[in-house]
């Protein structure tokens, strides 16, 4: 039978005279639970900016043509040679088109698939700006800009103008930021683009285009597909990339390998492309949680140690509450709700102070050229690192409780009341 | 009469340093509302046999009886109960909780065994304190008060939850003569008012002769009672 009434006033009324011992210890708690959220909400706040910076770019599937040597070369369709071992010199890639073949009907198709959340055609073209008599090399990709802005992130990156006047001119270009600072160019001007041809032709720039990456900036813009299919004198099928973004990311890759073999071109899904990034952000992650922890254990450390004195000042009362008819697992379950009550409430503190100190560095200004879409640095308020930080202080608080107060539990009241 | 503690060759050893025989075959029993005294000189075992008979030292061999119940062999947590229940304890060293009111002291065994309620167990600790003559002290932090005050504190204590059998180790003997007077005369009170059995361990010979049985030890072994 357990007098959790009578246990709890014990525990309380030890906590409350040794006020300077309670508050370091749950300080302590404070500290680590709130350093943990707002290390954990900082960082991964930024990692998710990292990589929405990045991962945005890349569609989730991305279909195109590529210029590869073909891998079954002529020799190995000859008998006579089948049981030899064949070498082959001077490899060249196979003749091919850019043009994704029959992209309407792919297109169409993909859009009907149910996990598609929509497909985009692109048609990129190597261009030169021109400005007076220097012609800068670069891209023009040509997009349907009503569906890559439900898409794709693009137009946080729209940095003047708005993708609806690309939409709306047949001449608009969305000039690349460093393009444009390079050309002295605004919103309004005209450019000259010419291509690899040498025809010429002049693009009113309705926005400027900013992605935060310098090397695309510095080469790339955006104009309409039909735009770009006149400038290069192709058909309206001529496509040679189409985007996919899907309903669920985790399909990627599977659908990928599926479209492949369906319509014999080269598909990439989004973990290929940026294999490396992932690991990036989870050596990011593993350092923040190696920091928090590292926090929690030393908090960890302060609570066993205070309660290991608390109770060795304490011995004689344990000794009488021993004999007075509390019994050891009474006296455990004592120093047990002191070490939770301190987990507790310093856990609680340790969540708000960590909330208010994401709050700062949320408000706190963050301006740099590569990140147009940004001003202020980036938290993420998830409530499970809220749920994980308590979690954490309580079982932290736990295994340091248990220790000493299994110490207690075992003190044997005659030595202490005879004193030997 | 009835006995409400009684042993049947107990003995018992200490291992450490070296073995030693503490306890000899000790039989003997306490009455119904009979104040028993045990003397001795230091060393001779009485407050080891004391401490076997409170239910907190179980390291024995033999028989221990309260209220014709066997107690030896039972687990800790029924031994605690017992101990909460039927056996009050006063020590040499007051041994209050120093952080808690007087009134709380008294209090704490009776909220453990949980039988009555908070203002029940509050009337009767009034009512042990006001016997006592301490009422008056009952606000009062356990570390403010006199060490006359604080013995008869625990003895109001070791009563609350109104036990079959009160046990004193040495109870007057860190106090002067005139609280040591004061002890006794409640001691005495409590024998012939409320027909309370007492086991007392002293080494004060007057506080011993006037109790009702002396019981002699010398050597671990009982030579006269």
């Amino acid at each position: 039978m357990i007098n959790w009434s009578v246990i709890l006033g014990i525990a309380k009324t030890h906590l409350l005279t040794k006020m300077k011992s309670t508050a370091t210890a749950t300080l302590g708690v404070t500290f680590g639970i709130g350093a943990y959220i707002t290390l954990v909400s900082f960082m991964t706040g930024l990692n998710a900016m990292l990589d929405d910076l990045v991962l945005n770019q890349t569609p989730h599937i991305h279909m195109y043509n590529e210029i590869r040597p073909s891998p079954t070369q002529p020799v190995a369709l000859y008998d006579d040679f089948k049981e030899a071992f064949n070498v082959v010199h001077s490899i060249k890639p196979k003749q091919n088109q850019k043009k994704i073949h029959n992209a309407l009907p792919i297109l169409n198709y993909l859009k009907k698939q149910p996990n598609v959340k929509g497909a985009t055609p692109q048609l990129r073209a190597q261009i030169f700006y021109l400005s007076g008599s220097i012609e800068l090399g670069g891209n023009l990709i040509g997009v349907d800009i009503m569906e890559e802005v439900r898409l794709s992130n693009i137009q946080d990156n729209i940095v003047e103008g708005t993708p609806k006047a690309l939409d709306t001119n047949d001449n608009g270009i969305l000039l690349g930021a460093g393009l444009a600072d390079k050309m002295s160019l605004s919103v309004g001007d005209r450019v000259q683009v010419s291509t690899v041809a040498g025809n010429i032709f002049p693009l009113k720039i309705v926005g400027i285009y900013q992605s935060g990456i310098a090397e695309i900036d510095n080469v790339q813009s955006f104009a309409n597909l039909k735009t770009v299919q006149r400038i290069l004198g192709e058909a309206e099928n001529y496509v040679t990339d189409i985007n996919i973004k899907l309903l669920h990311i985790d399909d990627a890759q599977p659908m990928a390998r599926r479209l492949e073999k369906q319509f014999n071109t080269k598909a990439i899904d989004i973990n290929e492309a940026n294999a490396q990034f992932e690991t990036g952000s989870d050596i990011r992650n593993l350092i923040t949680y190696a920091v928090s922890i590292t926090l929690l254990i030393v908090a960890g450390f302060g609570i066993y140690n205070i309660l290991n004195m608390l109770i060795y000042e304490k011995m004689k009362d344990i000794a009488i509450l021993k004999a007075t008819g509390f019994s050891g697992k009474d006296v455990q379950l004592i120093f047990m709700s002191q070490a939770m009550i301190i987990g507790f409430i310093g856990g609680v503190l340790g969540l708000l102070i960590g909330f208010v100190l994401s709050k700062i560095i949320d408000q706190a200004p963050f301006e740099t050229e590569a990140l147009p879409t940004i001003s202020t640095f980036p938290v993420n308020y998830n409530v499970a690192y809220y749920v994980i930080g308590i979690t954490f202080a309580l079982i932290s608080t736990f295994v340091a409780g248990y220790l000493p107060s299994n110490r207690a539990k075992k003190i044997d009241p005659v030595e202490i009341i005879r004193g030997t | 009469m009835k006995l409400v503690l009684e042993t049947k060759n107990i003995n018992k050893h200490f291992h450490k340093p070296k073995d030693f025989h503490v306890l000899k075959d000790i039989s003997f029993g306490v009455r119904e509302g009979e104040f028993a005294s045990i003397m001795g000189k230091s060393g001779s075992g009485k407050s080891t046999l004391l401490y076997v008979l409170s239910t907190m030292d179980t390291d024995y061999t033999g028989e221990l009886y309260l209220g014709n119940q066997l107690i030896t062999g039972k687990s800790h947590q029924e031994l605690s109960r017992i101990r909460n229940k039927n056996i009050g304890f006063v020590f040499q060293f007051h041994y209050l909780l120093s952080e808690f009111s007087v009134l709380e002291n008294v209090m704490l065994p009776a909220k453990k065994l949980g039988e009555k309620s908070t203002a029940a167990i509050e009337r009767a600790a009034h009512q042990k304190l006001e016997m006592l003559h301490i009422d008056h002290l009952a606000q009062q932090r356990a570390s403010r008060i006199s060490g006359g005050e604080k013995q008869r504190v625990a003895i109001a204590r070791a009563l609350i939850n109104d036990p079959t059998i009160l046990m004193g180790d040495e109870p007057t003997g860190n106090l002067d003569s005139q609280n040591s007077e004061n002890v006794f005369t409640i001691f005495k009170n409590l024998k012939e008012k409320q027909g309370l059995s007492l086991l007392v361990v002293t080494h004060d010979e007057d506080f011993a002769k006037r109790t009702d049985r002396i019981i002699e030890m010398e050597d671990g072994m009982i030579i006269k009672q």
